[in-house]
């Protein structure tokens, strides 16, 4: 067996770290995706601006980048909006915070192309029938509109959700918890690195699969409605 | 916000912009000169060459490229023996450490498009090759390869805008790429968000650039097409 000098416990804590801010990160993400879609598709022009701006600049700046000026940034953004309140004490982002918003916002401008595309697909018609059988916008978006998008979706989030597994690695880099500064921790103390990195890359490699499993059984579950020809 | 750092440290940022560009075209050259030959592995009709290159591609497009950096700069050192082979004078030194660990990531998902290229192909193209007589070798080389090309073109322009922002990772090693640099610059002025902001808009040029270049190539190698969306430009 491999020996990791005690250090076993404080990787599978740093696992769990991980997967918290991953399924976090998801959480925002996916409610950033869905409103970006929307916008992109609305008539309001200055709504589609804002969603284009967004998801240019967040898909052509490195997740690496974005981290980083969350995490430094939104400190003193923070602080000086607070200080038109006439609060002036120091305010402090913390890593998992910054990473959240920072993975979150990364996740939200992909997935809206992702929902984009779906509720394009939807076609017409059907918008056309569940007017017709006298539902509101709102009733049509979460009886029709959003279990199909569901169904469209599911593939590219899914892919979505790995390159976003990848990328919580990168908040180590700001100081959280994760995986990847757990590993860094052992091998300061223990100079074995190349096994603590490649212990750490088989962890991630083991949520990659397990998140791989759990995507194709949601997948089968959102597809349970079509009769396969 | 004052931007006027910005103005005073620009050219330390162009600098760094042509560390993290080196970086880039670099892997992307290797790893495109690696990916073909894995491709092919991958499609092989022999059970045990597929699997290598199956395993290989799971691995680096399963575990984050900061691990496999990591790997590559820290892991090596960790051997007496790689310590004392001949290729310490490179391993030793970050920027070339970069280049392997983004070489390995890219070739494995380049490998991935080129596969998916090669089987979009419509089968009859590879039995009518066959029916002239062609070679397995000239197939690939005179209908497979050229078509592939043009198919993959989309795909590899992104893959060149993720490797751009995966070489930001390169800063982490102590490399003084785009990122690297900012973060040296900060470290000096602390104006996070002024250098920051200003990094990641030279990111955006080079991304925008990038795509820019890519759709040209792929007007011309799809030019035969006839696409009605594809303007034909004049030729005078």
């Amino acid at each position: 067996m491999i020996d990791l000098h005690g250090f076993g416990d404080q990787l599978l804590q740093g696992a769990v770290v991980t997967l918290e801010l991953a399924l976090c990160s998801l959480f925002v993400g996916l409610i950033l995706g869905l409103l970006g879609a929307s916008a992109k598709l609305s008539s309001v022009r200055v709504l589609r601006w804002i969603a284009n701006g967004y998801t240019t600049i967040i898909r052509g700046i490195p997740e690496l980048l974005t981290v980083l000026i969350i995490y430094f940034g939104a400190t003193s953004v923070l602080m000086a909006i607070a200080g038109l309140f006439g609060y002036d004490e120091y305010i402090e982002v913390g890593a998992f915070a910054a990473g959240v918003t920072a993975l979150g916002l990364t996740f939200g401008a992909y997935a809206t192309e992702v929902f984009r595309g779906a509720l394009q697909s939807i076609p017409k018609g059907q918008h056309e029938a569940a007017t017709a059988l006298g539902m509101g916008p709102i009733r049509k978006l979460y009886r029709i509109i959003l279990p199909q998008v569901w169904r469209i979706a599911l593939p590219g989030l899914g892919n979505l959700f790995l390159v976003l597994l990848k990328d919580t690695a990168l908040v180590s880099v700001v100081g959280l918890d994760d995986i990847m500064r757990k590993a860094n921790i052992a091998v300061s103390s223990t100079k074995e690195a190349f096994l603590f990195y490649l212990v750490a890359a088989f962890m991630y490699l083991a949520l990659t699969i397990i998140s791989m499993v759990f995507v194709s059984f949601m997948e089968k579950r959102a597809n349970r409605g079509l009769t396969r020809g | 916000m004052d931007f006027s750092v910005v103005v005073e440290y620009f050219p330390r940022l162009l600098e760094g912009a042509w560390v993290s560009l080196q970086l880039v075209l670099i892997s992307i050259i290797l790893g495109g000169i690696f990916a073909l030959p894995i491709a092919l592995a991958r499609i092989s009709p022999v059970g045990w060459i597929r699997a290598i290159p199956f395993a290989y591609i799971f691995f680096f497009r399963g575990t984050p490229l900061l691990v496999q950096i990591f790997l590559v700069y820290y892991g090596a050192s960790q051997f007496d023996a790689v310590r004392e082979s001949i290729l310490w004078p490179i391993l030793k030194e970050p920027f070339w450490c970069a280049i392997i660990a983004f070489t390995l990531n890219t070739s494995a998902y380049t490998a991935e498009i080129f596969r998916g290229a090669i089987q979009a192909i419509p089968h009859g193209e590879v039995e009518a090759c066959k029916v002239i007589g062609m070679t397995k070798t000239q197939m690939y080389r005179r209908v497979l390869l050229p078509r592939a090309f043009g198919i993959v073109l989309p795909a590899y322009g992104n893959e060149i805008i993720l490797m751009l922002k995966g070489s930001a990772l390169a800063s982490t090693i102590t490399i003084l790429d785009l990122t690297g640099m900012a973060r040296t610059i900060i470290a000096r002025t602390y104006t996070p968000m002024e250098i920051f902001i200003a990094a990641g808009a030279i990111y955006l040029v080079i991304s925008i650039v990038i795509i820019a270049i890519f759709r040209q190539i792929e007007l011309r190698q799809n030019r035969y097409l006839g696409t009605l969306s594809i303007k034909v430009p004049d030729k005078g």
